[in-house]
């Protein structure tokens, strides 16, 4: 409270004194609702006590007249500063009392907002396409339904072919011209075929999309899966950049110290074929090769049905089944949760 | 493929681990599906190679006889159940607390002793059964005459088996030597070919028997051997074993000789029983329409005209590459045998094969191609065991009719092509051992060409880079750096749809939806719950022949029966409300060509509006929640939108909107019909969005439109419009949005649609806060007042709106 300044000591003095003590007492009572009130009794414009203490200061004998002004002017300074640091002190009370008493229990759930997710699929197969993305892969897509022609004949899997069996088909029931050429396909590699009609060199794509297989379904197979087939052309593709591109797409998806291997494999549409497996940490604290994708180099026929010459050109291939990296990388034990779509399995991801 | 290691130990030596043999072949030649160790469990001590000293008849019981053996350690006699126990027989024999597998329980079990009808007896002979070989036990196991009496069971017989799932272009892999030869270029060890070798008899097979091959182009090869006097009986007890050790029953003999051959070469062969063959005549050639012929299977069959057929003089005796006849079988009362070793065109075997439904080990190796030049060697073997294990006299020379003799073929590898596929240079001398090793010639011409002739076995190497695989797989794929590609990159294929899609799936996640998919195939029933029955496109979807499951059986021309399923699924396990999505296709039949593939999202929510903690008791999620779903979806994704009262199928009449871009008409926004939502067993309100993703394509904002912030303070006044109940809502927003006045725009939202009490009849009041956002300046009272006077007048005359007083 600022030093109370008084010349004379003088009735008129002493009853501003008074006045002070009973402005302060009553503040002291007021809560944070009557503090408008207070302000409005003592220091109202109109008609507060202090402010017709002011009025009156003409009233006073002349030679009295500036001590008493003075004496009324601290006094309305000191209640308005006494106001705020009543204020103050009131709202510095309320937020003691909100964390004390006032406090919550802070570990009661959440108010529940809507909330949408990716289905695994699609949060797979989407960092798939990403990873590529960075490496200069494009998206290029193709029909389900698809040609005998794309599906088998066009990738070196003619009719009679054993390697047939390696995709049991579902067939459409569709005869056009006598013959039964539409099926469900069975693998994203038709598009190899339909890319290269569509583009020239540099060709570099990963083709997402759904195949199906007509086969019996259990904990690790289902008939209708989604693939992620990756195709590069141009003159000087090696098998050493497959090998450099499926390394880096291992350790993207699966860890920094990811290692790869290739084993010899065969699939029609490539020459060498290989299958890149991945280590796996086991649970005693090992690891073991899991086989991941099949790819290999385009096969030369493959290049020059599109038109191109294969002494110059050349390409690799892979098929990555996105089902599979999804069940590796979450540990999920059964292929069929996939598109059962129940909220217990979607919502984990 | 099983691949015995004691039978590849004679092709090939094998001095590393079995597990390094099996990673190595993994590795470049075919898959190890499993390492399976024969006698791994037998006892060392309690089970021994014993031999049969003398059987007694038990003196009580008939079906049983007493065995006297010496087991290495001393003679026993014991009761014995087998027909076939003979003296001199070696046999495997379980001393007294060996464990063995019951023949009656098939459980492990440990022997002991016991009387069997009144006779001590306290040891076994064993059948393949009681040793885990096969499920045969009406015979005892009879091991080989060399076995040693008293050595461990285990080192007599056991092995170790791979399970080789080997590629469908390497029919050599189909037998023994051929996995050898592998092993051989893999490990740097010499191949030991096969024994051949036979004395011929005076009779010449041109005499005796004629081939002809009517139908070349089905058949490139057909060679035949004739062997006289064969002495029909069991096979030598390590041929048996070996056979079982493949998974093949034992029969005699001669059909022995014909599938060990099979199994060791990979080349099928045939033997007839040339007394049975009429005319002793062989014609090779296509079936007639419809002929019939009993397989050895017993079963008749009927052929097509494409499908070949082995003949005698007078009709079919075997269908080529695939089974033989049963009239022509070899049986016991036969005496001389014709041995059919030939070529088939593989996919004429796999055609013929796959239409009679019937697979065998011949078929299996045929439709793979096999080399043109195994059958001769394929003979020189068979008839050389013939002459060891038959007793048979073979008749001089064989007849070998080969219409589809190959040019030998030769390969040009230029060295450069080697870099260039695998991006690593072999050395010279590494691409000839590796080559010779695998059994190809290959001479160096100059320092960049190499002339390479692939061995007759492996007709699948036609072109350079065949041989190139051929190298690497040998040569080590782990030796392939980890490179980038290097060369340009190529151009974006611009793709507005896919764009669409995926920044609506992007915007449908982000306003609370969850992602489901479903699977692409439904039926007719579920279909028609959902698709107008005037929609002749959709009710006639296109069907697959041969579907996994009937409700999977036709390709889905809507998406809303997959979504109300899902939701279906999961309605009672939730609280608040459940938002699902898909975007897939409907497959839309065209004329005569692939189904229009059409994008679509759809997507359903329902259920109560997120109240306190999990509770459902907050209000129902009604139309205008889908709606603001929408908004913020289509908002999101780029897109401006009216909407249109509609009325569609399986849809809520007056509840119902088609979603309008431009004059396009790019979805749906509804409640489901209650009676639809029932028909998927969905009991509460449920509201459907569907948006066609190639239409709302073409409406996306190619960028955004930047406005500068305003930087005048904008006016807000509340409205309450008095207009007409038939007027809608939206119509009335539209008026004042399109309202200008002088470098003064106009906003409104409706907050309020009221109707009923202190209203006029036929009419409802709209509550509009309506904002004014000058350009240029700060508005006046006296501005805003001149703007709304000229936007009322407009509302009076365009929608019949006064202001509600």
């Amino acid at each position: 409270m600022a030093p109370i300044i008084l010349s004379i000591m003088t009735a008129t003095t002493n009853s501003i004194e008074t006045l002070r003590k009973e402005a302060l007492e009553t503040l002291e009572q007021t809560g944070e609702a009557g503090l408008d009130q207070w302000r409005a009794e003592w220091l109202g414009r109109q008609d507060g006590r202090v402010t017709l203490l002011l009025r009156s200061v003409r009233d006073q004998p002349p030679d009295e007249r500036a001590a008493f002004g003075a004496a009324a002017n601290a006094l309305k300074n000191d209640l308005e500063d006494a106001l705020n640091q009543r204020r103050e002190a009131l709202k510095k009370k309320q937020l003691e009392t909100l964390a004390t008493s006032g406090a919550i229990d802070v570990t009661l759930p959440g108010r529940p907002q809507p909330v949408g997710r990716f289905h695994p699929v699609t949060q797979t197969l989407r960092d798939i396409v990403a990873v590529f993305g960075e490496m200069g892969f494009r998206v290029a897509e193709g029909p389900e339904v698809e040609w005998a022609k794309y599906n088998f004949d066009g990738v070196r899997i003619p009719e009679d072919h054993p390697a047939r069996d390696m995709w049991d088909t579902i067939w459409v029931d569709k005869e056009i011209g006598g013959r039964r050429d539409m099926l469900l396909r069975t693998h994203t590699s038709p598009n190899q075929v339909r890319v290269m009609e569509r583009q020239q060199p540099p060709i570099r794509v990963v083709v997402p999309g759904k195949c199906y297989r007509q086969e019996a379904t259990d904990a690790t197979h289902e008939w209708m899966l989604t693939q992620v087939e990756g195709l590069a052309v141009d003159e000087g593709i090696r098998m050493s950049d497959l090998k450099g591109v499926l390394y880096e797409f291992a350790r993207r998806m699966f860890g920094q110290d990811r290692h790869i291997t290739f084993h010899h494999s065969y699939f029609p549409f490539v020459e060498p074929g290989v299958e890149m497996a991945v280590d796996w940490p086991t649970a005693d604290g090992g690891t073991r090769w899991v086989e991941i994708l099949g790819a290999g180099m385009v096969h030369p026929e493959v290049i020059e049905n599109a038109g191109f010459d294969s002494s110059r050109y050349t390409g690799f291939a892979f098929g990555i089944g996105v089902e599979r990296v999804a069940m590796l990388r979450w540990g999920i034990d059964d292929i069929r949760h996939f598109y059962q779509n129940n909220l217990r399995f979607l919502r984990q991801f | 493929m099983k691949l015995p290691v004691s039978w590849l130990r004679e092709y090939v030596d094998v001095d590393i681990p079995v597990d390094e043999l099996a990673r190595r072949l993994n590795d470049s030649t075919a898959e190890v599906e499993s390492v399976e160790y024969v006698g791994g469990e037998w006892d060392r001590e309690k089970i021994v190679v014993a031999e049969v000293l003398a059987v007694e008849p038990h003196p009580n019981a008939d079906a049983l006889r007493l065995a006297t053996v010496n087991t290495g350690a001393g003679e026993q006699t014991v009761v014995c159940g087998a027909p076939n126990v003979a003296p001199g027989q070696k046999v495997a024999f379980a001393l007294e607390g060996a464990s063995l597998v019951s023949g009656k329980t098939g459980k492990l079990e440990t022997l002991k002793r016991a009387k069997i009808r009144g006779v001590e007896s306290s040891g076994m002979v064993l059948s393949e059964k009681e040793l885990g070989l096969s499920d045969e036990h009406t015979g005892i196991l009879v091991l080989d005459e060399g076995a040693a009496v008293g050595r461990p069971l285990v080192d007599e017989i056991g092995d170790v088996v791979f399970d080789l799932s080997t590629w469908a272009n390497r029919a050599d892999l189909l037998g023994v030597l051929g996995l050898a030869r592998e092993v051989g270029a893999l490990t740097g060890k010499e191949v030991r070919e096969p024994q051949t070798g036979h004395r011929e008899s005076e009779a010449r097979i041109e005499d005796r028997a004629q081939v002809t091959v009517e139908d070349p182009d089905l058949c490139p090869r057909f060679t035949a051997s004739l062997i006289e006097d064969v002495q029909i009986g069991p096979s030598p007890a390590w041929l048996q074993e070996r056979l079982l050790r493949m998974g093949m029953r034992p029969i005699n003999n001669v059909v022995d000789i014909t599938n060990y051959v099979m199994l060791e070469l990979g080349q099928p062969l045939h033997a007839f029983d040339y007394d049975l063959v009429r005319g002793h005549r062989i014609v090779v050639r296509r079936a007639k329409q419809g002929e019939r012929m009993t397989t050895l299977d017993g079963i008749d069959r009927e052929f097509d005209s494409e499908m070949l057929l082995i003949c005698d003089g007078e009709g079919p005796v075997g269908i080529a590459g695939v089974m033989g006849g049963l009239e022509s079988e070899v049986t016991e009362n036969t005496r001389n045998v014709l041995l059919e070793i030939a070529n088939f065109y593989p996919g004429s075997i796999r055609r013929t094969s796959t239409l009679l439904k019937l697979r065998s080990e011949a078929s299996l190796r045929f439709e793979k191609g096999i080399g043109r030049g195994t059958p001769l060697f394929a003979q020189q073997r068979a008839l050389h065991l013939f002459e060891q294990i038959t007793g048979g006299r073979i008749a001089k020379g064989l007849i070998d009719v080969y219409p589809g003799k190959l040019e030998e073929h030769t390969i040009t590898l230029p060295a450069e092509r080697i870099e260039r596929v695998l991006g690593i240079h072999i050395p010279p001398d590494e691409v000839q051992r590796v080559l010779t090793a695998l059994g190809f010639r290959c001479e160096q011409q100059g320092p960049d060409t190499y002339l390479v002739q692939p061995p007759y076995w492996r007709p699948d190497v036609e072109i350079p880079d065949d041989v190139i695989e051929d190298l690497v797989r040998i040569y080590g794929y782990d030796k392939l750096p980890t490179t980038k590609p290097l060369g340009a990159l190529p151009p974006v294929e611009p793709n507005p749809v896919l764009d669409a899609r995926e920044s609506l799936r992007n915007a449908a996640v982000a306003a609370g939806f969850q992602e489901v998919i479903n699977y692409t195939l439904t039926d007719m029933a579920h279909l028609r719950k959902v698709v107008d029955p005037g929609d002749d496109l959709r009710l006639q979807p296109l069907s697959v022949v041969n579907p996994v499951a009937s409700r999977h059986s036709l390709l889905r021309t809507t998406l809303r029966g997959s979504l109300l399923t899902s939701y279906a699924t999961n309605q009672r396990q939730h609280d608040g409300g459940l938002r699902l999505f898909e975007i897939g296709f409907e497959y839309l039949p065209t004329e005569a060509d692939l189904p229009h593939e059409r994008p679509v999202l759809c997507a359903v929510v329902g259920g109560h509006r997120e109240s306190r903690w999990r509770r459902s008791e907050g209000e129902q999620l009604d139309f205008f929640d889908a709606k603001g779903a929408l908004e913020v979806i289509l908002d999101m994704a780029g897109i401006s939108f009216d909407v249109r009262p509609a009325s569609h199928f399986g849809l809520l009449e007056g509840h119902t909107a088609d979603i309008v871009c431009g004059k396009d008409t790019v979805g749906v926004l509804a409640q489901v019909h209650p009676e639809t939502a029932a028909a998927f067993d969905i009991d509460e309100p449920v509201f459907l969005i569907e948006l066609w993703v190639e239409d709302l394509a073409r409406h996306v904002r190619e960028d955004r439109e930047y406005t500068p912030v305003e930087r005048y303070p904008e006016v807000r006044v509340d409205l309450s419009l008095l207009v007409d109940i038939e007027t809608s809502a939206g119509d009335v927003v539209k008026v004042i949005r399109s309202h200008r006045a002088k470098n003064v725009r106009v906003e409104a939202d409706i907050f309020d649609d009221y109707r009923g009490a202190g209203l006029p009849d036929g009419n409802k009041a709209l509550a509009i806060s309506v904002r004014y956002c000058p350009a240029d300046r700060t508005l006046t009272e006296g501005d805003v007042a001149r703007i709304q006077d000229g936007l009322l007048k407009r509302l009076d005359k365009e929608c019949g709106a006064t202001l509600r007083q």
